[in-house]
């Protein structure tokens, strides 16, 4: 018998007599019932549905409270940092154009609106953001994904200071709660595109960003990440560690007579022009917008195999993303070697 | 409200008053009842829309049509902007001149211009290395354009990229950079600091070459120039004047954006030294305490580093965009606002505490010769009317004045202060026999074409430059310097302010009038 086989039935063995153990424990407990297990329903009665508390509706009042402050602040200075530092190492550009906003004895809040590849966004941002926005900052996070469960959605609010965002609408239960924190000087920041990117080129944007800054009069700040989605995109089971850029725009405000929706396209623009800006530079950019053909985030509108031949020629193009390149692989056409 | 500038008559109940002694500073006692301070404005507040001010100079234009309607496609269109010269010390970021740059070229990039180069105007200056190019113009514009070659230094030592435009009735030839002079469309972005700068001075000395430039920055000019900060009663400012004239009529459209900025030069914990000593709080005080201590013990470089380091939250208080002439007035007016503090007589002895920087040093070490030019150049010329001191009266300087020399930006400095000061101190006489020899060396104009060395000439100009108040002045003390380096340049050294008061008593009688300029920050003295 080789040594291998004598370790696995070993080892067999030990599972087994563990689940014995377990079993014998807990097999006296199923004896309990009543109230040491929830009550049966008696039949004919229906039980009225509990409020439900997750989702949209988990309240997180609790997470802006000092202590919990102070837990986030050191959860950010901490492992965030030491998150992004490892697998993102963020190089953060354009903070210039919020340095007049900065230096003011009160900075109004902002929203801050970047393109979404990918779960380290969040923590990137809440890195690359300056101080004086960052201590107040909640992040608008989507109710079904972040807040579906208690423990993710007690991890969200106290780690990221979240809050839950319905990503089909803008309910006007989410749009008062976040014009009240914005009210009480905090600032936001938002995914416009409502979620991360499915196949690495950006959605449309939604217009929620849009409505609340038309509705508080807040500034929109967009802002382009580039190379999270490389490291850790939809989809992909583990992080590759890599670099990442992140482009703050000039703050936005609404014009007279533009409707939420006009508004909307114009920052999508806006982070459009950024991600060109990244993969050339800023005076190209520049032209390339007022000639109306800055590269739209979404991607070329074909086929999917085309979008994703694009999307790899783009992140050739970009200086962020995963340290090393995927292996080229070519096909084997046979042997030069015909003797 | 900021408080206007005044003067301080001292009295026993007055205490010591701060002096700049390079990278060390000092409190000092001045005698009562025949001292007075003269206290500049405090700074002026900043405009709250930067971004909003500057489109709306753009668009509304002094004298000329709005930017957007002179930018066209297929132009050629040339932006340079002032050294890092300006200002001092270095603003914190974005500079004022990024901003401007950002807007000119937002706005070229929507009239579809293609063709744009930004132009450094260096005059004779050093090249600027790559970290300062990116704190004056930020890294956008620096990595859109350096890397294509159309972002670059004025060269005024290069034949092939100068063009003569003309000459004035004076005889004064205007050669200039080729690009400038070829361009559709010329815009300047510049930040005035104080009242000599901007105008015609920005393009006219800016990318002019030598030969240019020697019409204006000779021992004649600067003599007659009364002062630097009164361009009306300059001589050098009327040559520049001629030649931006010509300029005028015979060169490309020029579009100037002269912007002016308030006095807030020194952020925590430097800010005390912008206070008024008896307004000085005990944090202030301590951090004086603090910082002197320290800055004694520290080697000079470590000192040097720390004050170069500085950023200043200067406050951008004005932005005029149009035609040169007109611009400069108004630009004038917003300076002589902030820094004129009204004077009444001169005095027989002038103390200046001489700092750390001039425009000479950035990020480089205030050799000798800097420090006669700042003192005598630069503080002592920072008048209206008259000087404030009399004319045989007494200039007594603080600093260190130590014989060093930063051998890469200032090459021909080093052997100014050996060769030409071991002969000579008089303006008139190294013009004549020396200043050619050093404008014309192949290793000197090589380093300044290709490393990041000043032009051979331009420690005689930095000489020239403290030419008038040299020629005042009965006589010229430095408090506190290297006797060796105090008496090459032909001044008395002294240990103490009070033995400087003693020495000067030879020349104004033993119970003198004394007037302090307190520095920082800047003022002009409206002398009556």
């Amino acid at each position: 018998m080789s040594k291998r086989v004598a370790i696995t039935r070993r080892a067999q063995r030990l599972a087994g007599t563990v689940e014995r153990g377990i079993r014998s424990v807990a097999k006296p407990l199923a004896k309990f019932g009543f109230p040491w297990r929830s009550p049966t329903v008696p039949r004919g009665v229906v039980v009225p549905e509990e409020p439900d508390t997750l989702g949209a509706n988990f309240a997180t009042e609790w997470a802006r409270r000092p202590v919990a402050s102070v837990v986030r602040g050191i959860v950010t200075a901490g492992p965030m940092r030491l998150l992004t530092g490892v697998l993102a190492r963020p190089e953060v550009h354009g903070l210039d154009r919020l340095a007049d906003l900065a230096r003011l004895d009160d900075p109004p809040p902002l929203i801050f609106a970047p393109d979404h590849h990918s779960h380290l966004d969040t923590a990137v941002m809440i890195q690359a953001i300056p101080h004086v926005w960052r201590q107040d900052l909640v992040v608008a996070a989507a109710a079904d994904y972040f807040f579906d469960r208690r423990w993710k959605a007690v991890f969200s609010a106290l780690a990221l200071n979240a809050i839950p965002i319905d990503r089909e609408s803008t309910g006007r239960q989410s749009s008062d709660q976040f014009r009240e924190l914005i009210d009480d000087g905090r600032s936001l920041l938002i995914y416009p595109e409502g979620g991360r990117s499915p196949d690495g080129w950006s959605q449309a944007f939604k217009g929620g960003a849009a409505y609340l800054s038309s509705r508080t009069g807040t500034m929109i700040v967009p802002v382009h990440i580039e190379g999270t989605g490389a490291i850790f995109g939809k989809g992909m089971r583990k992080p590759r560690p890599g670099r990442t850029r992140v482009i703050f725009g000039e703050p936005l405000q609404p014009v007279s007579d533009e409707n939420t929706r006009r508004y909307n396209a114009r920052i999508e623009s806006a982070v459009a022009r950024l991600a060109e800006e990244s993969v050339s530079d800023f005076w190209s950019a520049a032209r390339r917008f007022s000639a109306d053909q800055t590269n739209p985030l979404r991607g070329p509108a074909t086929t999917s195999w085309r979008r994703k031949w694009a999307l790899t020629e783009r992140r050739n193009s970009e200086v962020s993303g995963r340290n090393s390149r995927p292996k080229r692989t070519w096909p084997d056409l046979g042997s030069r070697d015909h003797s | 409200m900021p408080r206007p500038g005044f003067v301080l008559d001292v009295d026993r109940s007055t205490p010591p008053m701060l002096f700049w002694h390079g990278e060390k500073f000092s409190l000092e006692r001045l005698p009562s009842d025949r001292s007075r301070v003269i206290y500049p404005a405090e700074p002026f507040p900043g405009i709250s829309d930067v971004g909003g001010a500057i489109r709306h100079a753009l668009d509304n234009p002094i004298d000329m049509e709005p930017l957007r309607a002179l930018l066209v496609p297929n132009m050629k269109l040339t932006i340079c902007f002032d050294d890092a010269s300006l200002s001092l010390p270095k603003m914190r970021r974005p500079d004022s001149r990024q901003r401007v740059i950002e807007a000119v070229l937002n706005l070229a990039a929507e009239a579809g211009v293609d063709d744009v180069h930004i132009i450094a105007a260096l005059g004779l200056h050093r090249r600027m290395h790559e970290y300062e190019l990116r704190h004056v113009l930020g890294s956008r514009i620096y990595d859109a354009f350096a890397p294509a070659g159309t972002l670059y230094q004025h060269d005024a030592e290069d034949p092939e990229n100068l063009t003569v435009l003309g000459t004035t009735d004076h005889g004064e030839v205007l050669e200039i950079n080729r690009r400038v002079a070829e361009s559709d469309l010329v815009v300047y972005a510049n930040v005035n600091q104080v009242a000599m700068d901007g105008g015609w001075k920005s393009l006219v000395t800016g990318v002019a070459s030598y030969r240019c430039l020697s019409h204006h920055h000779n021992p004649e000019s600067l003599r007659n120039t009364r002062s630097l900060m009164d361009r009306h009663h300059s001589a050098l400012h009327h040559s520049i004047w001629r030649l931006g004239k010509v300029l005028r009529d015979h060169g490309p459209k020029i579009f100037q954006i002269e912007t002016t900025i308030n006095t807030d030069a020194f952020p925590s914990p430097f800010d005390f030294l912008s206070k008024r000593e008896w307004e000085w709080t005990a944090r202030d005080r301590a951090t004086f305490l603090a910082t002197s201590k320290t800055l004694n013990r520290l080697p000079r470089r470590a000192a040097r580093k720390i004050f170069h380091g500085i950023e200043a939250p200067y406050a951008m208080t004005g932005i005029h965009a149009g035609f040169t002439e007109s611009v400069h007035e108004r630009t004038l007016d917003d300076v002589y606002r902030q820094h004129l503090v009204e004077v009444e007589g001169q005095t027989d002895i002038l103390t200046l505490g001489v700092p750390f920087i001039s425009p000479y040093n950035p990020e480089s070490i205030m050799n000798p010769i800097l420090v006669m030019c700042m003192g005598l150049g630069y503080m002592f010329n920072m008048y209206r009317n008259k000087p404030l001191v009399r004319e045989g009266g007494v200039v007594i300087m603080t600093h260190p004045t130590y014989r060093d020399f930063h051998p890469v930006h200032h090459p021909s400095y080093i052997d100014f202060f050996d060769e030409v000061l071991a002969d000579t101190t008089d303006p008139v006489v190294m013009s004549e026999k020396w200043e050619k020899r050093y404008a014309e060396d192949e290793w000197y104009r090589h380093l300044y074409r290709t490393g990041n060395a000043y032009h051979g000439v331009h420690p005689f100009y930095a000489w020239y430059w403290g030419a008038h108040g040299q020629q005042w002045a009965g006589r010229v003390i430095i408090v506190g310097g290297d006797p060796v380096a105090v008496r090459r340049m032909g001044f008395t050294p002294a240990s103490t302010l009070d033995d400087a008061f003693e020495l000067a008593s030879d020349v104004v009688g033993r119970s003198p009038t004394i007037t302090h300029l307190h520095v920082p920050s800047v003022l002009v003295a409206d002398v009556k």
